[in-house]
């Protein structure tokens, strides 16, 4: 099967700072790539390529088999290619139905009657977010009172809806609890299971193994690794991402928390508390 | 827990422990339009015991026609703030468009209808020029507006005394089209014992204009957006710009409304008026419920706004008080819904 998105050697400069050296990714539809990396390893331009903000310098890009260049988010977004940031762009006093549709309501009627299908609106809105196993009790409410996950989870829904094909997802689970971060990666699967291919960005490598089939490790801006589900454990992928003379420090904490107990060792995300999320999703 | 094949997602999961229910109550208190209709309750029923006279016909008319004229001005006030800007040339904006339509009749000695439709097109100009340089300069609108609040009334001052001599304009009562346009800027009818004026039915008519605009059209929706959130709102295609120049031009449409309606109820104009009534429009918003900060906020509310100012400022004659406290109530008002809707806010955005 062609992949949905792939990249094959690409890499990026600013000015005299290459942000991005040699870097290949693919992803195919009904799959999840997580891209892992710490801070400052490539991650944010690799999302800006992907979704038409900036353009490669090198390599090749071909959405469905098909080489490209992406002019601007509007291309993107018109070959399928939706990208859900960290800020979410959604309006947080405006009510659920409202930022789903936002900019691209749905009208009925003509001339000076031509108004929106308010009925269209959160009928819609509320079937997809069912879909994506989210049950509103109220589409009417501010989009602000629901919490970060969910918020995430319409952001989603909102892209899966207007006909995405690839989703690029920007640290989802960065600003969240352990529960919370539960939700959203239920809600990742569902849109995997859902037929599109999910380009999930995370530092966190136990969020990356529970629902990822393919790895890109990226480290100062160039890739680290790449591995299939099959071919890496979650100990193997943590230890990479961490890698070079991070290791010894890790593995000096974790052999600390070994003895005494199942303490988590980094706050970031304990593999213990977000089983549970995964556990549901294996039932 | 690292179970290898990927699963299928789950069904909605059941009764959702994160989703309390939301009871009615707290559903009104999210109205933005609640604290001034209660406000207004309670204004009616103050005045309907301190003054003898509030309750009669002849005084309702009173009323209705001062709300009228400044509800005119309140709702695309109201409009541009949930928007998130301010415009502070409003009041002098009326001013300088009933001055245009008076002064470009006189001089070139045309028909009356004439000077209106050119102070149409300068005041929409005026409105283009607030939303432009905002768009373009990115500085906050209470700058922008500020600087075009000095320069008209620097020019309405000016021009008017260039071109006639005098503080105010020649009168135009017996040029060609007088009539006529009276009959739609400033006529009134008589039913028993009330005497309607025309503004009310503009304010109406505005009202349920804006209303519509807000609530049920695309427009309506980017308004919020472009307040509530612009950055948001452009990253999803909303056309941010287009907006803002739209909702200043909306202020000055209903400015020139509104300065006709003072050229047509007399027939000469004071240049020096206007000055101030920004603020009587911001404060009727503001106590209708709409945000400072934007993205909140309705018409309804603003002209509810309005008519708590005619009942207060005409309440406070009827009950033969000294209008000098009438400021002080508008102060008190204005704190009150000021401090309602941050806790409205507050809880709307509660995570």
């Amino acid at each position: 099967m062609t992949p949905l998105v792939k990249l094959t050697g690409v890499s990026k400069s600013y000015g005299s700072i290459r942000a991005l050296r040699d870097v290949s990714l693919e992803v195919s539809a009904g799959e999840i790539t997580c891209v892992l990396g710490d801070n400052g390893a490539g991650k944010s331009t690799l999302i800006k390529i992907i979704s038409g903000l900036h353009r490669h310098d090198s390599g090749t890009f071909e959405i469905d088999g098909e080489e490209t260049e992406l002019a601007n988010p509007r291309a993107a977004l018109d070959r399928g290619i939706a990208t859900v940031y960290q800020d979410l762009a959604v309006v947080p006093l405006m009510p659920v139905w409202r930022n789903f549709f936002l900019g691209s309501e749905p009208t009925r009627g003509r001339g000076p009657l031509r108004r929106l299908d308010v009925d269209l609106m959160r009928r819609t809105t509320r079937s997809e977010l069912l879909r994506m196993g989210i049950d509103l009790r109220d589409v009417d409410q501010p989009i602000g009172t629901l919490s970060g996950g969910e918020r995430q989870c319409v952001a989603i829904a909102r892209a899966v809806h207007f006909g995405a094909k690839v989703l690029v997802l920007d640290e989802p689970t960065a600003a969240l609890g352990v529960k919370q971060s539960g939700v959203v990666l239920k809600y990742v699967a569902a849109a995997r299971d859902a037929g599109l291919g999910v380009v999930l960005i995370t530092h966190n490598p136990h969020h990356a193994h529970l629902v990822g089939d393919r790895f890109v490790l990226l480290k100062r801006g160039a890739m680290a690794g790449s591995h299939t589900r099959d071919s890496i454990t979650l100990d193997e992928l943590t230890r990479q991402m961490a890698g070079g003379s991070e290791l010894d420090e890790l593995s000096h904490e974790l052999a600390r928390v070994a003895q005494s107990g199942p303490q988590p060792p980094e706050p970031a995300g304990p593999a213990g508390t977000t089983a549970p999320p995964r556990d549901d999703t294996t039932r | 827990m690292t179970a290898s094949a990927p699963a299928p997602a789950p069904a909605a999961p059941a009764a959702d422990e994160r989703l309390a229910p939301v009871p009615l109550l707290r559903r009104l208190l999210g109205r933005p339009e609640l604290g001034a209709v209660v406000g207004a309750a309670a204004v009616f029923l103050f005045f309907s015991f301190a003054a003898d006279s509030f309750l009669r016909a002849s005084s309702l008319s009173t009323v209705l026609y001062s709300a009228s004229t400044l509800g005119i001005m309140a709702v695309p006030v109201a409009l541009l703030m949930i928007g998130g800007e301010f415009d502070l040339s409003a009041g002098v904006m009326v001013t300088t468009s009933a001055l245009v339509s008076s002064m470009f009749s006189y001089q070139m000695t045309a028909n009356v209808w004439v000077g209106v439709l050119v102070s149409l097109l300068v005041t929409l100009a005026l409105g283009f020029f607030n939303g432009y340089m905002l768009t373009r300069t990115k500085l906050p609108s209470f700058i922008i507006t500020l600087g075009t609040f000095l320069m008209l009334t620097g020019l309405n001052l000016g021009f008017t005394k260039l071109i006639t001599g005098t503080v105010s304009t020649k009168s135009i009562a017996d040029m060609e089209g007088f009539p006529s346009a009276r009959a739609l800027f400033a006529s009134q009818w008589t039913l028993g014992p009330v005497t309607l004026k025309v503004t009310v039915l503009w304010w109406a008519a505005l009202v349920a204009l804006a209303t519509w605009i807000l609530l049920r059209t695309r427009a309506g929706n980017w308004i919020f957006a472009v307040g509530g959130g612009a950055d948001a709102a452009r990253a999803v295609g909303v056309p941010v710009v287009r907006t803002r120049i739209g909702l200043y031009m909306g202020v000055a449409l209903c400015a020139w409304i509104s300065g006709q309606h003072i050229l047509f109820s007399y027939d000469v104009v004071q240049s020096g008026e206007g000055v101030g009534n920004e603020f009587l429009y911001i404060i009727a918003a503001v106590i209708g419920g709409c945000l400072m900060t934007g993205g909140y906020g309705s018409a309804i509310g603003a002209a509810v706004g309005a008519f708590i100012f005619g009942m207060t400022s005409n309440g406070i004659v009827y009950a033969q008080w000294n209008p000098d406290w009438f400021k002080f109530f508008l102060g008190a008002m204005l704190l009150l819904a000021t401090l309602l809707n941050a806790w409205v806010r507050k809880r709307a955005e509660a995570k």
